[in-house]
């Protein structure tokens, strides 16, 4: 409920990854009614490896973005602890 | 199957409490053209749609989910530090009186959301028709929200929202087109 003040590394992460899911957002719904175009999907391939880079920094950082096992845990469960995204 | 993501898609920033504007976002949260009716309906679409076009509505709906997060960011960042007697004065009352400062799914004018915003016809065209006119009528009520309000954070927000309703609008409408191309190979035979 309350508000969690975060680091200014956090809000530059976040909205680093934020830039770049938001091109394969675009490129996957061009994509759908577009299947053949090679440049799009080489641009898909480009910006997938820059989100996988970036989403470990920022989960190195500041613990995981996806659970089921979809994101790296350490030695302690982050994953259920704040702040949720509606919280920064 | 779906997996979360412990972020928003787009920054919501929100500069004053104000729930008066609150009040009027509610409208894309549980409204007949809000982010929930879309969501519902695309999803539901895509058991009985041609396999050609089952990715764009998963697709589309699922980002749709994302961008009901950003209406509730908003509503709970607008919301949250106002007293009762602030709320009562934005028109929000009745919703205190029902639901504290928690989110509901109604329409601005507090009607709650019906299933009955949408329609599930099982013809594909009228099914994508359905959808292309769900999402201009969603872009209308995002230009007149940001009409309401002088926060230029918001707005911000609200015109990425508006813009990603073009894009599905766009999407859709060739969607409709490959439809029409597959469906004149077929009669080829």
């Amino acid at each position: 409920m309350t508000h969690h003040p975060m680091p200014k590394e956090y809000y530059r992460l976040l909205y680093e990854l934020q830039a770049v899911d938001f091109v394969l957002v675009e490129l996957t719904l061009y994509l759908d009614t577009h299947p053949d175009d090679t440049q799009a999907l080489h641009e898909f391939h480009q910006y997938q490896r820059r989100k996988q880079g970036l989403t470990q920094q920022f989960e190195q950082a500041f613990g995981p973005l996806h659970e089921f096992g979809n994101s790296p845990v350490g030695a302690r469960w982050t994953w259920a602890e704040s702040p949720w995204p509606w919280q920064v | 199957m779906w997996i979360y993501e412990k972020k928003l898609q787009y920054p919501v920033k929100v500069s004053k409490c104000d729930p008066r504007l609150a009040k009027y976002l509610i409208e894309q949260y549980g409204g007949a053209d809000g982010e929930l009716a879309a969501a519902l309906r695309y999803l539901n679409q895509r058991y009985t749609i041609p396999d050609k076009v089952i990715g764009l509505l998963t697709d589309i709906g699922t980002e749709e989910f994302a961008h009901l997060e950003m209406i509730a960011t908003m509503v709970y960042k607008l919301t949250k530090d106002a007293t009762p007697e602030q709320l009562r004065e934005a028109g929000l009352g009745e919703h205190y009186a029902d639901h504290s400062y928690a989110l509901y799914y109604h329409n601005a004018a507090g009607h709650p959301f019906t299933i009955t915003y949408i329609q599930a016809k099982g013809d594909p065209i009228a099914d994508l028709y359905e959808d292309i006119a769900a999402e201009e009528k969603a872009r209308a009520t995002y230009q007149w929200l940001i009409d309401l309000t002088d926060d230029v954070d918001l707005q911000d927000s609200l015109r990425f929202l508006r813009e990603r309703e073009v894009i599905h609008s766009q999407r859709f409408r060739e969607a409709v087109e490959i439809l029409k191309d597959h469906e004149g190979e077929k009669k080829v035979f």
